[in-house]
């Protein structure tokens, strides 16, 4: 019989129905896996006594017959996510032992559901990296062992510094890279410029990041507040429609969710495609992209056609423009929301000889560098004599590139296909170190989504030369997800399930 | 604005005239049960931090939600101010780091605020009136509050008042004297309480003012201005324009040149203080607020607002003035407060509405104000106050005998009818009485009889002996008629 981790989370919820295993035997199974899987650093907090006591509570639903969309699922949540009682700090020191008495909306409708919650999941720091090397618990090893190591060298390396092993993506690494290695069915994970779907992307994944208002941000920490948005990352495409639609839905503490019905996302899996017009724009055909990624879209189109799909070349002329004006919109928010993270009332506080010094002592030590660097670019961007010309100018960009999509859209185009990244995973440590915007360009295919506040989801569609997972990204409508999980799993069944690598951590 | 000096309002420096020129932005708190954004209480007192939600407090992940009570408030403030509504607004944030502002940053809004222009009619002096012009009004969050006396080595916070809403609402520089920036402060704060959306309670710190002051030559450009802040009663804010404007002019005439700055006023040693320079301002980063959508609303909903609005003082004053008669002064000081008004319409109502104007005015409010009462805790009802007017009225007592009246009622209550049987406080207008008296008084006081027959002005002698002798119940008039007819003058 298959590991009950290696189920998933769909098989998983038909194993539990028909008692084929308990919610008890399948968390164990879990608990087990990620202890064994430390050195990964996938996760920053265990929670196996509450994920015990869930699973417990879930099995006795399943018993009465009331069990929910979600009864004994066991999943990771990431470090944003305020969890109630729990270790909840983006990652960043300067929350230091914080553990809010308050639930995010989120994960108290997964909770809702039924699903169990293992602990929380590493990341970026505050969202902020696309490798998760920038958290304060340190950097998440990917379970994909680099090309031509051995499993002795990764062991090795896992117990050291983790140098040379791949990175996960980020900011969702903890997310995706606990996905990947089995450490739970499915994750939690926000995307701002592409977090949910550069990891989902790294790491063999599936990853959605919905429409901006689709789920709440309420108990989640901002980073980027007119970007920042929820989504799943789970193993297959069915698995993150499940996910979603726990995890979508109308809240009346965050205003800038939408009012709209949540569909069952799983009915759109399997539906046709036939007839369908899928746009590949032009400007996503950059320089210096690697052959075997055009090779994989080129792939990707060829399967799209093949199942009915009409292909249809588009411009999104202001595509170039949408990574330099992000790195203005995110940051400028990204500085004032961090701005209550100042050491009086909650975190980390590092005392001074006055209020200033003990703001500066404070927030000089509990942020790390990316995060500083950013909060300085945030600020720099709105002061005054600035704010013209890079704040207002970014907006102005913004609103072209939301214009670029609803042409595009207006021609009766349903979705658009991209690559999601315009490399395979790199090594820890190997990227950004002397420019930061080396690690920037990670985001060059994702960025416009959440400028414009699309839906995006990521799939697994090939490898490269080496044999590290590639995916592929499409772009939809706003709240089509239901024709993104169609398209995607016509991806995932021409490609084929993933292959993920054996647990040589353990 | 106006640029005709007016001379009466010039201020004599050692080397000419100066003009003053005032503009202010008022911080009213909004009346409402629950904060701008969040559901806690704006209940004033309580312990320290007894009225703070996640928000307030600014946990991670917390989110606002506008409050639709405060918005329809600043709606109502617009539409008492003649002003312009806008139906769509925006809220930005004011980026600043201090302990009581939790977020970092204060929500306000910046470039599109709720309300845009308007005015206020405000009354000087009895015979003077000027017109203030509203540049904006917008909702923004209130602070909490430092505390600093609590321990030797620490600083506290309290964040009761964090994110309770005020309305700032900003005047033109249209204001050239510290009466005038009295006069438009209390007449604001008038307006306010008719509509119900701030108690204009300046010692709770509900209304609180920043005063903009600069001083020039007649007829010249505006000079440089110094803002004072959060002066707390009217009059601290003539006080401050006072002082402030003399500094001024001070420095200018010693050649000096004014920096612009923000000060504070120190009331107990009638002086402004800089408390930062320009150069010291704080770059506050406006950007609008992410968290939330821009403020949209139809217009529909402005005027079913405007449609319960109630009589605001200046259409009230005008109503007074045409239905009871009154002078524009006394209607002026009636409308003042709408407890008052409606107080003073119950008096008035069916009586002689101008000896109901006085007696309102002159007695009630002298007693009241010399008690330091309000007039929700006036001893003296309408309908008693009624009732002695009716009493005069009718005759059954005189006017002096009213006064001995109102005391009774004002310290021991009671029916004022009742009260003049059981104590015969009744008028004597018996004529055979009042003879009575006269002629005991003639046959007692022979050489005052010879005395007010050359000289008629000594009747009032005799008026005074009646009077006393009929305890003041006598009727003046018939005292008069008969002393006339029995002394042959």
């Amino acid at each position: 019989m298959t590991h009950p981790t290696d189920l998933t989370l769909a098989d998983a919820r038909e194993a539990l129905k028909s008692k084929k295993i308990s919610a008890v035997e399948l968390t164990r199974a879990h608990v087990d896996a990620i202890e064994k899987a430390r050195g990964l650093n996938a996760y920053v907090a265990e929670t196996p006594e509450q994920a015990l006591a869930m699973a417990a509570a879930s099995d006795a639903k399943l018993a009465k017959g009331e069990a929910g969309p979600l009864e004994g699922i066991p999943l990771g949540i990431k470090d944003l996510y305020a969890t109630r009682g729990v270790h909840t700090q983006a990652c960043s020191h300067i929350l230091d032992n914080f553990k809010p008495d308050y639930e995010s909306t989120v994960t108290s409708q997964l909770w809702r559901d039924g699903a169990v919650m293992l602990g929380k999941l590493n990341m970026d720091e505050f969202a902020m990296g696309s490798s998760n090397e920038t958290s304060y618990y340190g950097p998440v090893a990917s379970p994909w062992l680099p090309p031509n190591w051995t499993e002795d060298k990764a062991r090795a390396a896992l117990k050291g510094d983790k140098r040379g092993l791949l990175v996960p993506g980020g900011s969702s690494g903890g997310s995706a890279s606990a996905v990947a290695a089995r450490l739970c069915l499915g994750a939690t994970a926000s995307d701002t410029g592409g977090s949910i779907r550069q990891p989902a992307a790294f790491t063999g994944t599936v990853g959605i990041k919905p429409t901006y208002g689709r789920c709440s941000r309420w108990g989640m920490v901002a980073f980027a507040s007119s970007l920042d948005q929820a989504g799943p990352i789970a193993r297959t495409v069915r698995d993150c429609a499940i996910m979603l639609r726990s995890m979508a839905g109308h809240d009346p503490k965050d205003t800038t969710s939408v009012d709209a019905p949540v569909p069952d996302y799983e009915k759109a899996i399997g539906a046709s495609i036939r007839g369908k017009k899928i746009g590949i724009p032009k400007e996503y055909r950059i320089d210096g992209m690697p052959a075997e990624i055009d090779r994989l879209w080129q792939q990707g189109i060829a399967w799209l056609k093949a199942a009915g799909a009409e292909i249809v070349e588009i411009s999104l002329p202001h595509t170039k423009t949408a990574l330099p004006a992000y790195y203005i919109v995110a940051p400028a928010e990204a500085s004032s929301n961090l701005a209550r993270y100042d050491g009086v009332r909650y975190g980390l506080r590092v005392p001074g000889r006055d209020i200033s010094d003990m703001y500066e002592q404070t927030r000089a030590k509990g942020f790390g560098k990316e995060v500083r660097r950013r909060i300085m670019i945030g600020t720099y961007v709105l002061s005054a004599g600035y704010y013209d010309a890079y704040y207002v100018r970014a907006q102005k960009i913004r609103t072209l590139i939301k214009r670029d999509f609803e042409n595009v859209y207006a021609q009766g185009v349903d979705a658009i296909l991209t690559p999601a990244t315009p490399s395979a995973a790199f090594g820890i440590g190997e990227k950004g170190s002397a420019d930061p915007v080396e690690m920037y360009l990670n985001d060059v295919f994702t960025v416009t989504v959440n400028m414009a506040g699309l839906p995006g989801i990521a799939v697994p569609a090939g490898y490269t030369a080496d044999g590290l997972p590639l995916g592929l990204q499409l772009i939809g409508r706003p709240f089509e997800e239901e024709s993104l999980f169609s398209i995607a799993e016509v991806i995932e069944q021409a490609a084929g399930r993933v292959t993920l690598p054996k647990p040589w951590w353990n | 604005m106006n640029t005709h000096a007016k001379p009466s309002k010039l201020i004599k420096g050692a080397t000419g005239d100066w003009e003053i020129v005032v503009g202010m932005e008022i911080h009213a708190q909004v009346s409402s049960n629950s904060k701008l954004f969040s559901g806690a209480s704006t209940e004033f007192g309580g312990d320290p931090n007894a009225h703070v939600s996640l928000v307030d407090a600014a946990m991670p992940g917390m989110l606002p939600v506008i409050n639709r009570e405060c918005v329809a408030q600043a709606i109502r403030t617009g539409l008492g101010l003649k002003a312009q509504i806008n139906t769509r607004s925006v809220f930005d944030r004011k980026n600043y780091f201090y302990p009581d502002l939790p977020q970092g940053y204060q929500i306000s809004q910046y470039k599109s605020p709720i309300v845009g222009e308007g005015e206020v009619i405000v009354d000087v002096t009895a015979t003077e009136q000027i017109t203030v012009g509203v540049e904006r009004l917008h909702l923004e969050q209130d602070a909490g509050k430092s505390l600093h006396d609590q321990s030797p080595t620490e600083s506290f916070v309290d964040l009761n008042r964090s994110g309770v809403a005020l309305m700032e609402i900003v005047s033109r520089p249209d204001i050239r004297s510290a009466d005038e920036a009295r006069a438009y402060v209390t007449k604001l704060r008038t307006i306010l309480r008719y509509l119900g959306t701030c108690d204009g309670d300046m010692e709770k710190g509900s209304l609180r003012a920043d005063v903009n002051v600069s001083v020039r030559r007649p007829g010249e450009p505006l000079g440089t201005r110094c803002e004072i802040k959060n002066v707390n009663s009217i009059r601290f804010i003539g006080q401050a324009v006072e002082v402030e404007a003399r500094r001024q002019i001070g420095i200018l005439e010693d050649g000096g040149k004014i920096n612009q700055e923000t000060r504070l006023f120190d009331p107990g040693k009638g002086e402004t203080r800089s408390m930062r320079s320009k150069e010291e301002a704080h770059d506050y980063r406006y950007f609008p607020d992410p968290d939330l959508l821009p403020l949209e609303f139809e217009q529909s909903w402005v005027d079913e607002l405007a449609s319960h609005l109630p009589e605001l003082p200046d259409a009230k004053k005008a109503r007074f003035m045409k239905d009871y008669g009154l002078a524009s002064y006394d209607a002026g000081v009636l409308v003042m407060e709408r407890a008052s008004a409606d107080y003073y319409e119950k008096v008035a109502k069916g009586r002689d509405a101008k000896a109901a104007a006085n007696w309102v005015i002159n007695e009630l409010f002298g007693r009241l104000n010399k008690e330091g009462k309000s007039i929700e805790t006036s001893p003296v009802s309408a309908d008693q106050l009624g009732g002695i007017v009716d009493l005069i009225s009718e005759g059954v007592i005189s006017g002096k005998i009213a006064k001995d009246l109102f005391e009774i009622v004002w310290s021991e209550g009671g029916d004022p009818r009742a009260l003049v049987e059981q104590r015969g406080m009744k008028q004597v207008t018996d004529t055979g009485a009042i003879e009575a008296a006269v002629d005991a008084i003639i046959a007692a006081n022979p050489d005052k009889v010879a005395q007010a027959q050359a000289k008629p002005t000594m009747l009032g002698w005799f008026v005074g002996q009646v009077m006393k002798q009929t305890g003041g119940k006598a009727n003046p008039q018939a005292v008069n008629d008969v002393l006339k007819s029995k002394l042959g003058i």
